[in-house]
């Protein structure tokens, strides 16, 4: 490809065009939210933001802040994403190693395979699971919100597929060299699958930082909200609050709308900050997790 | 009986359509585009996919939150740029028309960019030394990409087409249920939403518990179905 012909030409112009608009289509609609929750209430209300914000004030976000629902809310979430990530991770790895094997290295493996598998094709429905939960005695603990999806069956496939992908070589001479399994594993296996365990850690995160309903219906009273949770009640549902809070907000620079904004974008910020380092093990630890049979 | 029936309806038929001509079509045409036809620059290729990706790991709730706001119809900036043209704004998330067509299209957005993986996993794998072998025998790129890109392509493409068959009942509970209002229950409601009102809203414990059973039965029997089909015809097995 010396050199570029004007129909090439022309074609490549059509591809970055295509692609920079579908990027930009992706960013806009956030962008649009952060201008909003940056400017002034009345700049909001008439409508004058769109991609950048007009009167810039921190108002919003001071207001947000100071709320202790949302810092609480804020809390909750820190607390389940830490606690879950932990257990998530330890059973996932837990499972993967002995599923990755074969028959001969693990002879009941196929009835235990099933017996994941059939928690991914079947579900007991809403109501069963929510008494389930209500009869172990979990409403209102943060329990409730890290044991249910305990083992993250499609993570456990992911990673065992990574695992079956490593050379067999390696183990055996670590079997020669008289490594047990839990050495092979934590010394071997880990360290190998980083692409995998990354993929799979920015699942598990951004999973329970973003769920919302099982805090909805398992935690009774909101103060045992996690922050997705209670914004799911104020932002989706507004019906009870709007007036009020336009009320209380009569004299500050911050609006319902505004105010909104702000939340949603803080909710998001999380994810902002983590995605972009375990992004780049992505298409690696998918790839290679995934498309093998 | 008549709930079942009901519940049935609900699955809208006419949404999934819909979502698999606007999902998987532009699906492949962005994966091609970014693999495969000439965009050498790596750090744009980079940028493009780390911002289309992203939507996908934002909960419903956010985009909720940002979709009522900027679909709103007194102020929201798309019916601010449809009024520029001189359109009537447009209640996308009240009008149980435009509903339906609402969900499918932030469906998309959230979800499209996330959707190439597949296909450029798909991509990669195909052997380096047909292409070659293609460029000897004198085939251009349309023709390249006619002969070796996509009947390469062809069997992840069933798979994917395949296998979304199983996820039909899983209509997106979380969405529906933050962007639907009951001004548009009539065409927005699926049988998860419904489940919930009725379960754990209404309290109604039984009937919520056969709808949901229902649901799992058939669901269960279109996942294994799939899954069969999968393996006939494109040998994949989930372990």
């Amino acid at each position: 490809m010396h050199k570029l012909t004007t129909g090439r030409k022309v074609f490549l112009a059509c591809n970055y065009t295509i692609l920079a608009i579908s990027a930009l289509l992706c960013l806009l609609p956030l962008i649009n939210v952060l201008a909003i929750s940056l400017s002034s209430k009345s700049a909001a209300a008439a409508g004058f933001v769109k991609f950048w914000p007009v009167d810039f004030t921190w108002a919003s976000y001071k207001y947000a802040l100071s709320k202790p629902e949302f810092i609480q809310g804020f809390l909750v979430s820190l607390e389940r994403v830490a606690l879950g990530y932990i257990v998530n991770m330890v059973l996932t790895i837990l499972v993967a190693y002995p599923l990755s094997k074969d028959r001969f290295g693990f002879r009941y493996r196929h009835y235990y395979a099933w017996f994941f598998i059939i928690t991914m094709m079947f579900s007991g429905g809403l109501i069963p699971t929510y008494m389930t939960i209500k009869e172990a005695g979990l409403l209102d603990t943060i329990w409730a919100l890290v044991l249910p999806g305990a083992v993250p069956v499609f993570n456990v496939i992911l990673l065992m597929n990574f695992f079956r992908g490593l050379p067999k070589e390696i183990e055996e001479a670590a079997f020669m060299d008289g490594a047990g399994r839990w050495r092979i594993l934590i010394q071997i296996f880990l360290p190998l699958s980083l692409p995998s365990l990354a993929t799979v850690s920015l699942f598990v995160l951004v999973h329970h930082w973003n769920s919302w309903f099982d805090g909805l219906i398992y935690m009774n009273s909101p103060k045992n909200y996690p922050l997705q949770s209670y914004l799911q009640t104020i932002i989706v549902t507004p019906e009870l609050n709007n007036l009020q809070v336009d009320q209380l907000l009569e004299a500050t620079m911050v609006s319902d709308r505004t105010f909104k904004a702000a939340q949603v974008f803080l909710a998001a910020l999380p994810i902002l900050m983590v995605y972009p380092f375990l992004q780049k093990y992505f298409m690696k630890g998918l790839v290679m997790g995934s498309v093998k049979g | 009986m008549r709930l079942v029936k009901n519940a049935w309806r609900k699955t809208a038929l006419k949404r999934l359509i819909l979502s698999f001509i606007l999902i998987l079509l532009p699906l492949y045409v962005l994966a091609i585009i970014i693999y495969n036809w000439g965009i050498n620059t790596l750090f744009f290729k980079r940028t493009v996919q780390t911002i289309i990706y992203f939507p996908h790991f934002l909960s419903w709730v956010i985009l909720g939150g940002i979709f009522i706001d900027i679909l709103s119809p007194s102020n929201g900036i798309v019916n601010e740029i449809l009024g520029f043209f001189g359109a009537d704004p447009i209640f996308f998330l009240g009008d149980e028309d435009w509903f339906p067509f609402t969900l499918v299209a932030t469906d998309v957005w959230k979800n499209f960019g996330y959707g190439t993986i597949v296909y450029l996993a798909a991509l990669t794998n195909i052997d380096p030394h047909l292409y070659e072998a293609a460029v000897v025998d004198g085939a251009n790129r349309w023709k390249q990409t006619w002969h070796v890109t996509l009947p390469g392509m062809l069997p992840i493409i069933m798979l994917m087409t395949v296998l979304s068959l199983g996820n039909v009942l899983n209509a997106g509970f979380e969405q529906v249920y933050n962007l639907y209002s009951p001004m548009v229950y009539s065409t927005g409601d699926i049988i998860d939403t419904l489940v919930y009102r009725l379960g754990l809203i209404d309290a109604q414990y039984g009937v919520a518990t056969a709808v949901g059973l229902f649901k799992s039965a058939i669901s269960f029997v279109l996942i294994v179905l799939a899954n069969f089909l999968a393996n006939r015809y494109a040998g994949y097995r989930v372990f």
